[in-house]
């Protein structure tokens, strides 16, 4: 098309010069190259965060916070380098709102412990979706228990879309806290995370939201979108595992007491009396993953230089290209199909279980997650047990798409 | 990796067509299992006379291979005493984890297993049956998991 080679065009997208960063993506699985279609479990990590890490561990480790010497210094700078790269990618007002958490489970965790447990009364209400993970449901159920609070479940359609007026007619004064998926793991589909918060607020409610799956493919800012919290992971990031990031709200966080008790996050200790730390290391208490940090920062680097935007633009075109071919295998059935998704293609086959589909692809080199992705109440919902889910990151092509497409034409013959 | 070592057509049959599929209530042994990896779920009834199981059935939902293993577990215990199954179960189990596992003539079609033993994290779900009736002999009335 003529328009797409005007000057004012950006350079289209090239996922093959992108895939060279990524040396894992020549592994030969089976005997065949690997297709890695599961981004959505853990995405692959670029040689820039390699070497960030690697980096860090040969030349500037040592604890952080404590020591004069000079790598202890190199270590903190490091460290704390990384949370305002963190601050500035989410566009938080300050680092001190910036809790480095294990991951996105951690961090839901933390609030839910440090938050929510001492705040809640029986009588009180926490509201989640029905797309929810395991990780933004059993927390809040622990609470419950704690509590003596009440869990209450927007529904969704047959789509796999929250149904809002209903999430609407939910919220109430008694809504204390609401705690939501940005984008579904087990559907792809994108919530209205924007509207969700204003409404709760509106009724003095504080809002969580679960980003692990929306961070890595779209332009995520914690203040336009005026989350409360907001939590996720560096490894579907293309960072390392064990390092995430908790968002909060200062006067949120300064307001909370801390979760764990322990190193860095105190001032002064004596039998008597402790004096917590300032923010945000206040809930940071022990030796932090500072190589973790280091290659999260990294990846956000990595993610820029690419520009997020058009990373989300590829992998809406992969994710278009993918639903179109499968549509057309009749024994194929895409579970969720929600008008907004991301990256994420969940589906069935006629006759064939997720499992032996997914045995069926790894032999043909082909990496999709099947199972209930951690989203058992999902799954019931749509009275299946398991899928298939195949989710697209930035070194995706529509070769891989392609490939996709003819695994599934493997398992046909096998269960033929 | 050769998919037709585990998908063999006696497998393929059994998933199609499970045999003895079904309740029986009421039943002198039920358990159910469960596999929480990738969901499968099935329960296993037993009328027992004496030591001998003289029927059985199973139901559930799971992938090819569970429901293939579960069939063959049925036709092959049906009329066996307790030892027996217990015996056969070792032999399955070996063929199931053992690379080295000779074939055994005692197995019959449950031979068909033996591609499982090259996609390890399948194991269990041909496993699943067989702890699943241990548990219904045992115990009567239970629920086990893989996990």
């Amino acid at each position: 098309m003529a328009a797409n080679l005007s000057l004012a065009a950006p350079p289209p997208f090239d996922a093959e010069r992108v895939r060279r960063d990524f040396p894992i993506l020549d592994t030969m699985v089976n005997g065949h190259p690997l297709v890695y279609l599961d981004s959505a479990a853990s995405s692959q990590r670029p040689l820039p965060v390699l070497r960030a890490v690697e980096d860090y561990e040969t030349h500037s480790h040592a604890n952080v916070h404590r020591g004069v010497h000079a790598l202890s210094q190199a270590a903190t700078a490091a460290y704390e380098g990384a949370r305002e790269r963190i601050r500035r990618f989410i566009n938080a007002r300050s680092t001190r709102e910036i809790i480095f958490v294990r991951g996105t489970t951690e961090g839901i965790n933390l609030i839910a412990q440090a938050y929510a447990r001492p705040r809640l009364r029986a009588g009180d209400e926490i509201l989640i979706s029905a797309l929810e993970h395991h990780a933004n449901i059993v927390p809040w159920q622990m609470v419950c228990e704690q509590t003596g609070c009440t869990l209450k479940v927007a529904p969704i359609n047959r789509r796999g879309e929250l149904l809002l007026e209903e999430f609407l007619k939910l919220l109430n004064p008694r809504t204390r806290l609401v705690a939501m998926a940005h984008v579904s793991n087990a559907l792809g589909t994108v919530l209205p995370v924007k509207r969700i918060i204003a409404a709760a607020q509106s009724f003095g409610a504080v809002v969580l939201i679960d980003g692990a799956q929306a961070v890595p493919h779209s332009r995520v800012d914690v203040r336009a979108l005026g989350a409360d919290f907001y939590t996720f992971s560096g490894h579907k990031l293309y960072g390392p595992t064990g390092i995430g990031v908790l968002y909060g709200r200062e006067e949120l966080l300064a307001a909370m007491p801390p979760w764990q008790g322990g190193g860095d996050m105190i001032l002064t200790v004596s039998f008597e009396k402790t004096t917590y730390n300032e923010l945000p290391w206040k809930f940071e208490a022990g030796t932090p993953n500072m190589s973790g940090a280091v290659g999260l920062a990294a990846a956000m680097d990595y993610v820029e230089s690419l520009g997020v935007e058009a990373i989300a633009a590829h992998e809406q075109r992969l994710l278009q290209l993918a639903t179109a071919e499968l549509a057309r295998l009749p024994q194929i059935e895409i579970i969720g199909t929600a008008a907004h998704k991301a990256s994420v293609l969940s589906f069935t086959m006629k006759g064939v279980h997720p499992h032996d589909l997914g045995t069926i692809l790894d032999a043909e080199g082909v990496a999709v997650r099947t199972g209930h992705h951690c989203a058992m109440p999902v799954m019931t919902f749509f009275g299946l047990p398991a899928t298939a889910r195949a989710s697209f990151g930035c070194y995706n092509t529509e070769r891989d798409v392609a490939s996709l497409v003819q695994a599934l034409g493997k398992a046909r013959e096998v269960f033929a | 990796m050769d998919l037709k070592e585990l998908y063999r057509d006696v497998i393929l049959d059994h998933n199609r067509h499970p045999r003895n599929f079904g309740r029986i209530e009421p039943a002198d042994g039920r358990a159910e299992g469960h596999n929480p990896l990738c969901g499968d779920r099935l329960s296993v009834f037993v009328v027992l006379d004496g030591e001998r199981v003289a029927d059985i059935r199973f139901e559930g939902r799971g992938c090819a291979i569970s429901t293939a293993s579960a069939s063959l577990m049925t036709e092959a215990v049906k009329g066996k005493d307790r030892s027996a199954i217990r015996a056969l179960f070792d032999k399955v189990h070996a063929l199931l984890t053992r690379p080295d596992a000779a074939p055994d003539g005692a197995l019959g079609k449950l031979a068909a297993l033996s591609g499982v033993r090259e996609f390890p994290v399948r194991v269990k779900c041909a496993s699943l049956c067989w702890h699943t009736l241990n548990a219904a002999l045992e115990h009567g009335a239970a629920t086990i998991s893989t996990e």
